[in-house]
């Protein structure tokens, strides 16, 4: 039997498009790149032609300077690559400008996901389940203990921490590109209106969601506040920062995290977080589990993360399934 | 079990101690009894329940989960109470959560068969939370950080009561302490336990620092560099104590059946050591008792080569007389007498140093050479036995510090108020000559010795100095001298160069001093002792 889906193949450093001679989210400079979004273990710069949504490539921009070959494709729209292949960018959920590829040749049809999430995000649109062929799929958070509660109960523990301590401060360290602005977005929609402030090297970030159309509130900057003005406020930096000489000019910080990894309590304990709050950008095990049922695929391919656990229960459900040895990918921030 | 649950959760992710103190006692005052009782004993693993085994839970898992999936989970967790909390599918029923003493209740009443039908209707009946504190109260394994001395502590925080009463009244109560309750939170009276052998809180001593006694008035004894002991024998049951008020019995099992009488006597355990002069019957240094400490049972060979003794110091109670009014004088005239009573296999007196004046004194501490000795006591003459640390009455004076140059190779960050700093210190000293090409060798760790502002000082080299990062560690240039203080060096197969100091810390910061200046290894093993 002639090998089916001959002209997508998994390479150490990128899923490559064999007729298009394009690669998606390659970890090392290529002649043609389709990136699904800005993180940097998906979205490096130096290569000749880059795809990508409008927002991801402003991201790109803001990030490495990489405005030459920049092709932009909205959300819904397909673009015809060499080869005779159809490339559809297709909301993953994940980040501003995060995007699934859908990729279509010789009737064949596979689904490059990305990173993704199945929660509601206020600041990017949310993921759409699209039939395929071959799903490819992340398993950052998969394995089954892995439930992240809703974003509501961590909001609430964060802004009752706060109340709690009124001459304190609460410092979340939080992914720069992503968490930060979603955690800023969620805490106006619970109501937190006070200025929250940020790290320096979240400011620009910050400013290209604004411009996007994503609402921050009122936001400052720590370098630009005395500590009595940061009393009783949110401020969010990059968890590179939370433990940093940087923290001392806060008035006596509570130190919290957004993280999917804070559910497990050894993790937090190793980066001294006091408040952990369990916030993701990826998908838990039940999402994970539920959006392959629903996608539905003939075959499941897995990117990166905890392949051993997803691979099992694809077993353990007569689906047909494989581990992709990619490098460069994993999110130990996240 | 919410509430505790909720503490529990926030005792994790607590580092200060201060912080940890106040979360318990603001429990402790907002619980009712006897929940408070069954949680206080949770907390410093006091509880345990011999039908819920780690493995039970494990196999209560693995018949709801795919075992695959289990080991994945548990594997990337490390803890098996932890992962079958996370795991435990949540029942469409609503949390219906039992209080702590019914908790302790229903797992008291489990045995290694119904515990397969009725752990999992607990389970079924918490979040995940709760079923986190659960599994950890029935394995009896919190191990959270909070010792016994950090709970009793909190507890006399909590009811405003002194914490030498807390520890003398809460021996010879069992969980869920509700007489210690009613008196601490209800004012009743304090719970009998004259005929208990139950520990009584020691008598403390401050550091002498500039002060100058006067001989008339205060003895000196020698200050033995062993553990700290009280040994109680009443009504014919002999329990064994450290210094915070731990039952350590199990761990010398040869001075339970040793005290012919009731009694309750201080003093230092230490072990044998064949090459020690000075004393009778000669002790070995700290190395040789540290082999002993920690352990919940002994093996024969190591009873037969480092037997235990204790080195009296104070008689608190002699047969029903309770002595701690009387002075020292008298207590020690009774200790005196009842020596000729004691079996001298187990037993000796910490003799008085006789010296004519301070000065005298002074000199005699200069030139004790014997390794078990840390220093000299001075007790006031005149003084009764009073628990805890009471100024005037007894000082620790102990001896020099030895001292040697090593250079900074290793800094990792403090925890706590200090995570932002790197305040641990990892120092070395040559392995021969640094001018031929010798090498650095580490030779001992410290976070202790310098001030707020010496501290911010380091940091700052640390950081201009890096030339490597590990993790939250950074390698320096080896450019910093530290003058380091400790008490002792032994040798040590743990570290390369084949040493370990016995509390190091750091005397002097030596920014004048050039690195090849520090200290060789040879002069540092030049102080070894045993």
């Amino acid at each position: 039997m002639a090998r089916d889906f001959a002209w997508i193949r998994p390479e150490p450093h990128g899923i490559h498009v064999v007729p298009a001679d394009s690669w998606i989210d390659p970890s090392r400079p290529v002649d043609h790149a389709l990136v699904t979004h800005g993180h940097a273990d998906h979205a490096r710069g130096g290569h000749g032609v880059t795809v990508a949504t409008p927002e991801t490539l402003a991201i790109m921009d803001l990030r490495y300077n990489t405005r030459e070959g920049a092709t932009a494709v909205p959300y819904g729209e397909t673009i015809r690559l060499k080869g005779g292949v159809d490339a559809t960018y297709i909301p993953a959920g994940h980040v501003l400008g995060s995007a699934q590829i859908l990729l279509e040749h010789a009737g064949e049809r596979v689904v490059v996901t990305g990173d993704y999430k199945r929660r509601p995000d206020p600041t990017c649109p949310p993921f759409e389940v699209t039939p395929c062929d071959i799903f490819i799929t992340e398993a950052t958070f998969g394995l089954p203990l892995f439930t992240h509660p809703p974003i509501a109960e961590e909001m609430a523990k964060l802004l009752d921490r706060l109340a709690a301590h009124p001459e304190r401060c609460v410092l979340v360290g939080a992914y720069a590109l992503g968490k930060a602005q979603r955690v800023i977005a969620e805490l106006r929609a619970a109501g937190h209106h006070e200025p929250i402030y940020l790290h320096g090297a979240l400011e620009k970030m910050c400013r290209l969601y604004e411009e996007f159309g994503v609402d921050l509130g009122e936001l400052g900057l720590v370098s630009e506040a005395t500590k009595d003005e940061m009393r009783g406020r949110v401020v969010v930096c990059p968890p590179s920062a939370l433990n940093d000489r940087w923290s001392r000019r806060l008035p006596e910080p509570i130190t919290a995290m957004a993280s999917g990894w804070m559910r497990v309590r050894q993790r937090a304990r190793q980066r001294n977080v006091e408040l952990p709050l369990i916030i993701s950008d990826h998908a838990d095990w039940g999402e994970l589990t539920r959006t392959v049922e629903e996608v539905n695929p003939r075959e499941t391919w897995i990117t990166h993360g905890r392949e051993e656990a997803l691979l099992r229960w694809h077993q353990l459900h007569q689906r047909k399934a494989r581990a992709l040895a990619l490098v460069g990918y994993e999110d130990e921030d996240d | 079990m919410d509430e505790l649950a909720a503490l529990i959760d926030a005792l994790v992710y607590t580092r200060s101690r201060n912080e940890k103190l106040r979360l318990i006692a603001e429990y402790l005052r907002a619980t009712s009894d006897p929940d408070r009782g069954w949680a206080l004993a949770a907390l410093t693993d006091g509880l345990d329940f011999p039908a819920v085994k780690s493995s039970t839970i494990r196999n209560l898992l693995m018949e709801r989960i795919d075992p695959v999936l289990w080991t994945l989970s548990r594997d990337f967790v490390g803890d098996t109470a932890e992962t079958a909390s996370l795991l435990w599918p949540t029942p469409d029923d609503p949390p219906d959560p039992p209080s702590v003493s019914e908790t302790v209740e229903l797992l008291a009443a489990m045995n290694r068969k119904s515990v397969l039908s009725d752990l999992p209707r607990l389970l079924d009946r918490l979040d995940s939370s709760g079923r986190y504190a659960l599994l950890k109260l029935a394995t009896g394994a919190m191990r959270i950080g909070i010792s016994s001395r950090l709970a009793k502590v909190a507890f006399a925080q909590a009811f405003e009561v002194p914490v030498e009463e807390v520890e003398e009244h809460w021996h010879g109560l069992s969980p869920p302490y509700e007489p210690l309750f009613a008196w601490a939170a209800h004012g009743e009276a304090p719970p009998d336990t004259a005929n208990l052998p139950t520990f009584r809180p020691f008598m403390l001593a401050h550091p002498l620092e500039d002060t100058v006694v006067d001989l008339a008035d205060y003895a000196a004894e020698w200050k033995w560099d062993g553990i700290r002991v009280q040994l109680v024998r009443m009504a014919g049951e002999t329990r064994l104590y450290s210094r915070g008020g731990d039952d350590i019995s199990a761990t010398f099992p040869e001075l339970l059946d040793v005290l012919p009488m009731d009694a309750v006597l201080d003093g230092e355990l230490l072990v044998r050591g064949s090459h020690q002069g000075g004393e009778v019957g000669g002790a070995a240094s700290f190395n040789a008792l540290q082999q002993r400490l920690g352990r919940k049972t002994v093996a024969k060979t190591m009873l037969a080569e480092s037997p235990a003794f204790v080195r009296l110091y104070d008689a608190l109670i002699v047969e029903g007389e309770d002595l701690r009014e009387r002075p020292w004088f008298e207590r020690r005239a009774r200790l005196e007498a009842l020596m000729e009573r004691l079996p001298s296999s187990h037993f000796d007196l910490s003799q008085v140093v006789e010296a004519i004046d301070f000065v005298h004194l002074a000199r005699i501490r200069e030139g004790a050479r014997d390794d078990a000795i840390e220093g000299l006591m001075l007790k006031r003459r005149d003084s009764p036995y009073i628990a805890g640390r009471r100024v005037g009455l007894w000082y620790k004076w102990k001896r020099d510090p030895l001292l040697i140059d090593c250079v900074l190779m290793y800094a990792q960050r403090g925890s706590g108020k200090r995570s932002s700093f790197y305040s641990d210190y990892t120092f070395g000293c040559w392995d021969g000559d640094p001018d031929a090409g010798a090498e650095l060798l580490p030779v001992g760790k410290a976070y202790s010795g310098f001030t707020d502002e010496e501290l911010k000082k380091i940091d700052r080299h640390v950081r201009t100095h890096t030339t490597n990062r590990f993790g939250p560690v950074r390698e320096t240039d080896r450019t910093l001298v530290f003058e380091v203080a400790f008490d002792s060096v032994h040798e040590s197969k743990r570290h390369k160069s084949g040493l370990a100091m016995r509390f190091p810390r750091i005397h002097r910061i030596r920014w004048d001093k050039p690195p090849h200046e520090a200290d060789r290894i040879e002069a540092l093993k030049a102080l070894i002792r045993d």
